[in-house]
């Protein structure tokens, strides 16, 4: 291992070459390690406080993004709480402070007077770049599906997004019977009430919402409670809900 | 004045112009024709670059001294990627809406070329200041760009403009403008136009030399 200094390999810039301490030409290899591993670890430092400064934002955000999404698939509702299948029975859940929602959950919408109204739930799958989660509204008495938000998809911009910026494609499932199966069409196609407009040029991904529908009836629907059987409207939950972390 | 000295005013206009690095040089191409589908999109990705590419000029011309020459690419990233993870959770904070638009195009910010190719080309040789002009020019110069894109393939492909209706209810859109190919047919239109006009200036320029020389 030489010990030259290599003044001549070090190419500074004019006005900073007086104040830099002449540099071994080839450092130990312990050195360079040492080098990456402290990059690494202020790096990693440096990214958990900005998480952990941001998490509660972010939380806050999804969780108020779902209530909207809820509010606005139900039309008519101003109350709702979370409902789990536990023991082939609906039950309310009650999430602790900061607990994260669990998987396997829907929301129940009531109106002002504690009434059910429907279920807004919750269905994800395979779109056209990557999975699209979306939340609809369900009518169990109507048997229709009342309202559609897509909440996470990386469709094409311009082209896929379009399943939740067209307003005409997007307001198809604000009263759609589902029996048997929602259809997809070709645009101007439309003949029964079950079936949606394609959009033009995103009909993969207008094939991908309806499927994710039907897919997500087909596990749920079955072990709804009958009409008038929901689970009421818990007291302390209303607030419960209100103070999410 | 914003610009105490012609040095960095020097070191803040070559990226705009002269050294643009989408028209001249041609890197940052990722997320150049990804996500320059809309002007709002473009401004939000120019900013983002902009946070990046600054921070990590800066911190890479203050530790230059401190990074051996055998790890510096490796230091580098890591710089940078931290750079990319605060800015991805800072708007995922403030602006969620605009973090939804460009998804997963942020965390790509680490793979700009660009960013890479300034600390390498540039922060590491150079004083923090300099860095720092060096990174502002750079990026505006890399927004200018995606704002030029992003307006023409949204007024073409969708017919507005920052999401402002253009041309009324007739208007088709182009949807190819808004797809991969329309990203790079702009961008190929862009580069000829800007080409052509560096070469009238260069002839305009040796015109001038020459009649100054017949002149005397």
């Amino acid at each position: 291992m030489s010990d030259i200094i290599g003044s001549d390999r070090q190419q500074r810039s004019p006005e900073s070459g007086g104040e830099k301490p002449p540099e071994q030409d080839e450092p130990r290899p312990i050195k360079l390690v040492m080098t990456l591993a402290l990059g690494g670890l202020i790096s990693g430092l440096g990214i958990v406080g900005v998480y952990e400064a941001t998490l509660s934002t972010i939380t806050e955000y999804r969780a108020q993004e779902l209530r909207a999404a809820v509010f606005k698939v139900l039309p008519g509702v101003t109350q709702m709480q979370e409902l789990a299948q536990e023991s082939d029975q609906l039950v309310a859940v009650v999430n602790e402070e900061g607990e994260e929602s669990r998987d396997n959950t829907i929301y129940g919408g009531y109106d002002e007077e504690r009434n059910f109204v429907g279920y807004a739930i919750p269905g994800e799958g395979p779109g056209f770049q990557d999975t699209i989660k979306l939340l609809y509204g369900y009518l169990p008495t109507a048997n229709k599906v009342v309202g559609m938000e897509v909440l996470q998809s990386r469709e094409t911009p311009g082209l896929g997004d379009k399943i939740y910026k067209d307003l005409v494609f997007v307001g198809a499932f604000s009263d759609l019977p589902i029996e048997p199966t929602i259809e997809v069409v070709k645009k101007g196609r439309k003949v029964s009430d079950n079936q949606v407009d394609a959009i033009t040029g995103a009909t993969i991904s207008s094939r991908a919402v309806v499927k994710i529908i039907n897919d997500t009836n087909s596990t749920w629907l079955e072990n709804l409670p009958t009409p008038g059987n929901e689970p009421p409207m818990q007291d302390n939950n209303s607030e419960a809900e209100n103070v999410i972390q | 004045m914003l610009f105490s000295n012609t040095e960095d005013y020097e070191e803040f206009s070559k990226g705009i112009w002269r050294d643009n690095p989408v028209f001249v040089q041609v890197l940052g191409m990722c997320p150049m024709l990804a996500v320059t589908n809309s002007a709002v999109n473009a401004v939000a990705m120019g900013g983002a670059t902009l946070f990046v590419l600054v921070g990590s000029s800066f911190l890479v011309s203050l530790l230059k001294g401190w990074i051996p020459k055998q790890v510096r690419i490796s230091c580098f990233i890591i710089i940078i990627a931290t750079f990319v993870t605060i800015a991805d959770y800072t708007l995922l904070a403030l602006i969620p809406t605009v973090h939804k638009e460009l998804g997963a195009f942020i965390p790509l910010i680490v793979a700009n070329c660009m960013i890479l190719g300034r600390q390498e080309a540039f922060a590491s040789k150079s004083t923090p200041r300099l860095a720092v002009m060096d990174a502002l020019g750079m990026s505006s110069g890399f927004m200018v760009a995606l704002l030029a894109l992003g307006a023409v393939r949204e007024i073409f492909g969708t017919g507005t403009l920052f999401g402002i209706e253009l041309f009324g209810p007739a208007w088709e859109p182009w949807v190819i403008m808004i797809l991969p190919p329309g990203g790079f047919l702009t961008l190929g239109l862009i580069l000829l136009v800007f080409n052509w006009m560096s070469q009238r200036k260069a002839m305009f320029l040796e015109r001038v030399a020459e009649a100054e020389g017949s002149s005397q």
